[in-house]
């Protein structure tokens, strides 16, 4: 059975290309680039290339890109760099929908005494740029809002949010993990101080990041020890990897109109059969205001982890934002911030595709699913013959647990 | 991914006894939308009282579905009361286990069967001594109570993978530690008065130092005062006072009423304390 994986806000598949450009540095040029001798230091070039490429997608300086591990390594770092530069500044403005390295991160700082403002989002997922500003005030620290909602590709406003911030010398970070080469960045033209973006979204292995910090911005490391990354950032390089992001972010620029332009088409013509052909279904988020990539449905009266299971018998993967699948016993944070009934948060499913994938990919999807959700609906206390039976969208239907 | 066995697996991806029994002779609505999963139990007997036919539906995960689906084959050829014997832990087993997270799957079977057995013999279900403790998921504290006995639960967590109580806002953590806590000192009361085991100095010492870190210190504070430990002679504590309590006349009761009392609580109820010059 062929994989058709449309779960590309989970993780990517390493490029080809990516992956050729990479082996070498495991087995026959695997020195340390801080080495005197010529075997590390012709690594070092490499390295100083590949920082470039990365640079490049950013429309950014190489020397304002400091290597990490991973996407919630640059977030952290970000946040508490901003907290130790300017100790008499204790807010952090955040929203409540963003990825756990920002929110389980400030909600932490918070039980340590920092105030945290977590803005609210409207029923398609988007903030109020009033209400933000608002909450600017003199001891804000840092404003961390994410450029892409990983669960509904909703994007924040976050060049205008930033230019306030600026305004009032305040930082702005920004999680541009799921945005990254799936919408143009040009820091050159932007006031965000500093990004975050991490290699295996696109295309690149796990394991990378990267946290892009504005030149001039005070900058306070979060690993500690060797000059590596000009002492911001301690500990040898994954050169493998930085070779790896290096190719995968000079093909996600070669990539971003495809992704604008095929990869939008397919997303929509997905989200468009599906929703013609099961009744009570929706789409979670704005429809305008959206990755290219991203669709999060609702198909009301059934549950997420179901459906995955029986989606995953042809070969189908994508997520879910239900409980069962959250690990927790709620729905996701993001659809209910977004005051996403229950009956529809249950039974949400997000679609994430990419360049990879085919019309052929899509069209299997669209025959397959409504006929998952119809079986799943056949089995439902709450439907019958074709029609919701339960009223009341929220309460049960048992007395007690109203 | 879950860890669901081949059986789970196959009676999710082929659910028996899908539906509902038109006049039935028992039939139960468990869980809620709100919760994410339901299940609607109902059973037709035949001429010999014995359970003819088992119908359900759900709305819920595929361990929700496989456990329904399990419950109903479970069912068939048993009598009421046979079926009354049947525990969450009989569906889980006849499934070859459920993963820990997902016990309340096998807990709403039990639940549904239950309740539509009680429909059958035309009693209430509400039982009226019964308190709703998590309100997220509706859970009383009676059916927490049960699923603690019946499964033998020891923390938080094993009661919200149970019930889901506890798994919402958290508000209700101390109340279902107060239930488990109830449960356990009832099956051993021998246990209870538990004889504090003889302290050594060096310990004893250094529990006063940390109750007054911890507990005292902290308090006297709050109201500018504080004490100093200067030696520990046998059970008795000798401290200094200092700040507003040096000077303060309420400080004899303060040290009497509070600082021994901590000591007594928390260290050895043998201390005496006294105050010495600083």
């Amino acid at each position: 059975m062929k994989t058709v994986y449309l779960d590309n806000n989970a993780t990517t598949m390493v490029a080809a290309e990516v992956l050729d450009a990479m082996l070498p540095y495991f087995h026959d040029d695997y020195g340390n680039p801080s080495s005197m001798h010529s075997f590390g230091g012709q690594v070092a070039k490499e390295l100083a290339e590949a920082r470039q490429k990365v640079a490049a997608l950013l429309g950014a300086d190489p020397e304002e890109i400091i290597f990490t591990s991973c996407g919630t390594e640059s977030d952290n770092t970000a946040i508490l760099s901003a907290l130790a530069v300017d100790p008499t500044k204790n807010h952090i403005i955040t929203t409540r929908v963003e990825h756990p390295a920002i929110k389980v991160l400030c909600e932490h700082l918070a039980a340590k005494g920092c105030r945290v403002t977590e803005l609210p989002v409207d029923g398609e997922g988007r903030i109020d740029i009033d209400e933000y500003e608002k909450n600017l005030t003199a001891d804000t620290a840092i404003v961390s809002m994410m450029w892409a909602n990983n669960e509904t590709g909703v994007m924040f406003p976050v060049e205008e949010a930033a230019i306030l911030a600026r305004e009032r010398g305040i930082l702005f970070h920004t999680d541009a993990v799921q945005a990254a080469g799936k919408t143009p960045i040009n820091m050159k033209e932007s006031r965000i101080d500093m990004l975050s973006i991490s290699g295996h979204k696109l295309h690149a292995p796990k394991g990378i990041g990267v946290l892009y910090v504005r030149k001039g911005t005070k900058f306070a490391p979060f690993l500690i020890g060797g000059h590596q990354e000009k002492g911001r950032r301690g500990g040898t390089e994954n050169v493998p990897s930085i070779i790896g992001l290096g190719k995968a972010c000079e093909l996600a620029l070669r990539n971003i109109e495809t992704e604008n332009a095929y990869v939008r088409s397919l997303r929509d013509r997905l989200e468009a059969a599906l929703l013609k052909a099961i009744p009570q279904s929706r789409v979670n988020g704005h429809r305008q205001d959206r990755l290219p990539n991203t669709t999060n449905m609702s198909f009301e009266f059934v549950e997420g982890e179901s459906i995955l299971l029986l989606m995953d018998q042809y070969g189908i993967c994508a997520s879910s934002g239900s409980a069962c699948t959250s690990g927790s016993l709620q729905p996701s944070h993001v659809l209910r911030a977004m005051g996403v009934p229950y009956t529809m948060a249950h039974g949400s499913v997000r679609f994430s595709l990419s360049v990879y994938n085919t019309t052929e990919e899509v069209d299997l999807v669209i025959d397959t699913l409504p006929p998952i959700i119809e079986r799943l609906r056949h089995m439902s206390p709450y439907w019958n013959a074709g029609h919701a039976v339960c009223a009341n969208n929220t309460g049960g239907f048992n007395e007690k647990r109203q | 991914m879950w860890e669901y066995t081949d059986k789970v697996k196959e009676h999710f991806l082929n659910p028996r006894n899908v539906g509902e029994i038109e006049d039935p002779d028992g039939a139960a609505e468990v869980g809620s939308i709100a919760c994410g999963d339901a299940l609607k139990l109902t059973f037709k007997l035949d001429g010999n009282k014995r359970i003819k036919d088992a119908r359900f539906k759900t709305f819920g995960c595929a361990s929700a579905i496989a456990s329904a689906s399990a419950l109903t084959e479970m069912l068939k050829g048993k009598t009421v009361e046979e079926a009354t014997a049947i525990t969450n832990q009989d569906i889980a087993d006849y499934l070859g286990g459920l993963p820990p997270e997902k016990m309340h799957c096998s807990v709403l079977g039990q639940e549904a069967l239950e309740k539509a057995i009680e429909n059958y013999r035309g009693v209430g279900h509400k039982k009226p001594d019964e308190e709703i403790v998590c309100v997220c998921f509706g859970v009383t504290d009676g059916e927490i109570e049960r699923a603690v006995r019946q499964n033998r639960l020891a923390t938080i967590e094993e009661v919200t993978n149970y019930t889901k109580a506890g798994g919402g806002c958290a508000n209700c953590h101390e109340k279902i530690q107060a239930i488990i806590d109830r449960v356990y000192a009832a099956k051993r009361p021998a246990e209870q008065p538990a004889a504090r085991p003889k302290l050594s100095n060096i310990r004893k010492i250094r529990m006063i130092e940390e109750t007054i870190e911890r507990e005292i210190r902290p308090s006297l504070k709050h109201d500018g005062g504080d004490i100093d430990l200067v030696d520990v002679v046998g059970n008795r504590v000798l401290v200094a006072t200092r700040g507003a309590c040096a000077t303060c006349q309420a400080s004899q009761a303060t040290l009497k009423g509070f600082v021994e009392w901590k000591l007594k609580e928390l260290v050895s109820p043998e201390l005496v304390v006294e105050e010495v010059a600083p």
